[in-house]
């Protein structure tokens, strides 16, 4: 019995680290693949704006911006509704409802991405550039709005991300809040808490959930591709301004890795990879690190009022 | 139990018959261009019927794609839009021969509200457009090619392809050509940096774009435009004509450089001269070794390559494709008596 115990251990154990070596091997496998590019341009590579495939130039600015850029705002745009929406699912939706709204909130996770690519350029970005046409002058003066209004570019890349990133957050959001305990919820009532300041507090309580469901958005939202593609505008450009066509690196990816023919183009390519690599790496660590930091404050908090329950 | 049996039986029956066919089918594995995949499956398809012991794969992975499996020898035959350059072709482990198949032109389609005329453009006009240097529709320079037509005064929102792309590298060979100032600052490859406009995924994407923005200028394959009956524009040729891309003004381009053409056959046909000429047209090509190593798929492939010059062309201009010229298929075919066979 015991030794069924240890190898069932081992076995597990394995398959985990077998999870740690993927990670690794994908990592090694793109520095491999990119080493004549960093070899090239080195650290430069991170901060050049140029990308001209003709005279060999590369540079990944533009499309980290881009990357970092749509997923921000993205993540501004759906997170206000997604908490809304799982508030509104866990805690004041009739329960006749809430099946349904499950399921819907479900189902837009289940479309593929091409499909609200095909959606974005055919309703979305007709709609944005009616927007933009009809922003007063005085505003696009801002920088924010500056540039002729083309539909295409940053702010319809960040509203089909904000869509496309609603269900996964709201629905991890719901779970979290379905999570906390009744006794939070009824304690806050029997403080005489409105049925507001009770969802507030039933917030709080769950936050570092809350927190790592947003977070699942912004790593979704880092390597959408497709979707992205076809409404951002595909140019690489460093620009504040929502209606600019800008790049993203996983676009750039998809765009130009099947004719790109000679070595120093595809290891500048591969190496784009690599950076998205280790900026999603960089983005889950620091959302770890966050949540860790706030679970621990958590339960640093509550720690003088457990002796008090013990005594009863 | 006896219907089990029986089905058993048939489903033996069948396993050994494929398996049987296997055994004598000869398969070939082909990569590349993305532009020729229509007429290449086509042609794939017809070829098995009339030959079923033959039949040949191909991957539409892009011209870059088709190059780098053909050097490295995964696949049979590449296929590409753009000839290999030197470089490429030394590096690869065999000769290389590059056979055109087909013909396909570039179109410059437009969107602007109230004009129904057909608009005329020349190359120097396109290439300064692509700059960033020309950027309102009522140009001077865009008005005198266009005499009668009321251009108005809106920006010219320039459209291009995202993706690498075989589409792209016939239409900046072509700016390239004629406009000294695009050659030294943008250059030809499949992809580029373009120095103004947003940028579409695919031919569909580039053709949505141009449809839905007013004052917007692309660039797609013909059989696009026809299909999506997009208006596109005549370009004036080296001759001083306004030529319209057709089956004919394509085939003519061909023909046009087909009295000087290369013996390896890497030749770009964009600003062909001569009469009835459509510029910005371009071969597509087959890329084949010389000597390769398994004869019996070499033997295939010349045997495929001779019908698909012959009596495959037919299946050409149903598809958007022009037929090549008789004087270019002459000469590939002695090029493929070259081919090792045994």
């Amino acid at each position: 019995m015991r030794r069924k115990e240890l190898g069932f251990q081992m076995g597990t154990g394995v398959l985990g680290l077998v999870l740690v070596a993927i990670v690794f091997a994908i990592g090694a496998v793109l520095a491999k693949q990119s080493m004549l590019s960093i070899e090239k341009f080195g650290l430069s590579f991170w901060r050049t704006e140029v990308w001209d495939p003709v005279s060999g130039e590369f540079g990944a600015l533009p499309f980290i911006w881009g990357t970092l850029y749509s997923s921000i705002l993205a993540l501004l745009i759906s997170t206000p509704i997604a908490l809304g929406i799982a508030v509104f699912i866990s805690e004041l939706c009739p329960a006749r409802l809430r099946q349904p709204l499950v399921f819907l909130t479900e189902l837009l996770a289940a479309i593929p991405s091409i499909v609200y690519g095909l959606w974005g350029i055919f309703v979305l970005v007709p709609a944005v550039r009616a927007l933009e046409i009809s922003l007063p002058d005085a505003l696009r003066q801002l920088p924010f709005f500056s540039g002729p209004p083309l539909g295409l570019g940053m702010l319809s890349a960040a509203l089909i991300l904000a869509i496309m990133v609603i269900p996964f957050s709201s629905s991890v959001a719901r779970e979290v809040l379905k999570s906390v305990p009744a006794a939070q919820r009824e304690a806050a009532y029997a403080l005489g808490a409105t049925r507001f300041e009770a969802i507030r507090a039933a917030l709080f309580f769950a936050r570092t959930g809350i927190i790592g469901a947003i977070m699942l958005g912004f790593g979704r939202a880092l390597g959408e591709t497709m979707a992205v593609t076809m409404v951002i505008g595909n140019n690489p450009r460093v620009s504040l301004s929502l209606f600019a066509p800008q790049y993203t690196m996983a676009a750039v990816l998809a765009n130009e890795f099947t004719e790109a023919a000679d070595d120093l183009y595809l290891a500048a390519l591969t190496e784009i990879g690599l950076v998205l690599f280790i900026i999603t790496l960089i983005v889950n660590s620091l959302s770890r690190l966050l949540i860790w930091s706030m679970s621990r404050t958590a339960t640093q908090v509550p720690e003088p009022v457990e002796p008090a329950v013990d005594a009863a | 139990m006896k219907t089990v049996h029986n089905s058993l039986a048939v489903l033996a029956g069948v396993v050994l018959l494929i398996g049987g066919a296997a055994a004598q089918k000869l398969q070939m594995n082909g990569a590349g261009a993305t532009f020729p995949y229509p007429i290449y499956s086509k042609w794939f398809s017809e070829y098995n019927k009339q030959h079923p012991d033959v039949q040949i794969n191909y991957q539409p992975i892009g011209s870059g794609g088709g190059v780098q499996q053909v050097s490295k020898q995964t696949v049979f035959f590449g296929a590409s839009d753009m000839p290999m350059n030197a470089e490429q072709l030394q590096a690869a482990p065999g000769k290389i021969l590059h056979l055109p198949t087909v013909l396909g032109a570039v179109v410059p389609v437009y969107n602007i509200p109230n004009v129904t005329t057909e608009l005329k453009f020349s190359g120097p006009l396109l290439a300064d457009i692509f700059l960033g240097k020309i950027t309102k529709w009522n140009d001077a320079g865009i008005a005198k090619l266009n005499p009668g037509v009321t251009l108005p005064a809106s920006d010219i929102t320039v459209v291009h392809r995202a993706d690498g792309s075989g589409t792209t590298y016939i239409w900046v060979d072509y700016l390239a050509k004629v406009s000294p100032e695009w050659k030294t600052k943008v250059g030809v490859n499949a992809s580029v940096n373009w120095p103004t406009g947003v940028g579409g995924r695919g031919n569909e994407g580039v053709a949505s774009t141009v449809k839905q923005t007013p004052g917007a200028l692309g660039y797609v394959e013909l059989i696009y435009a026809l299909q999506t009956k997009q208006p596109y524009g005549s370009v004036q040729n080296m001759a001083g004509e306004f030529s319209k891309a057709s089956v004919e003004s394509v085939t003519a381009a061909a023909a046009a450089a087909a009295k000087q053409m290369p013996p390896d056959f890497r030749v770009s046909i964009t600003n062909a001269p001569g009469n009835g000429v459509y510029p910005i047209s371009s071969f597509t090509w087959i890329l084949l070794y010389e000597n390769a190593k398994d004869k019996a798929q070499a033997r295939a492939m010349v045997d495929f390559m001779k019908w698909a010059l012959t009596d495959g062309q037919k299946f050409a201009p149903d598809l958007g494709y022009a037929p090549l010229p008789a004087d270019v298929i002459k000469l590939e075919m002695a090029a493929l008596a070259k081919v090792k066979t045994s």
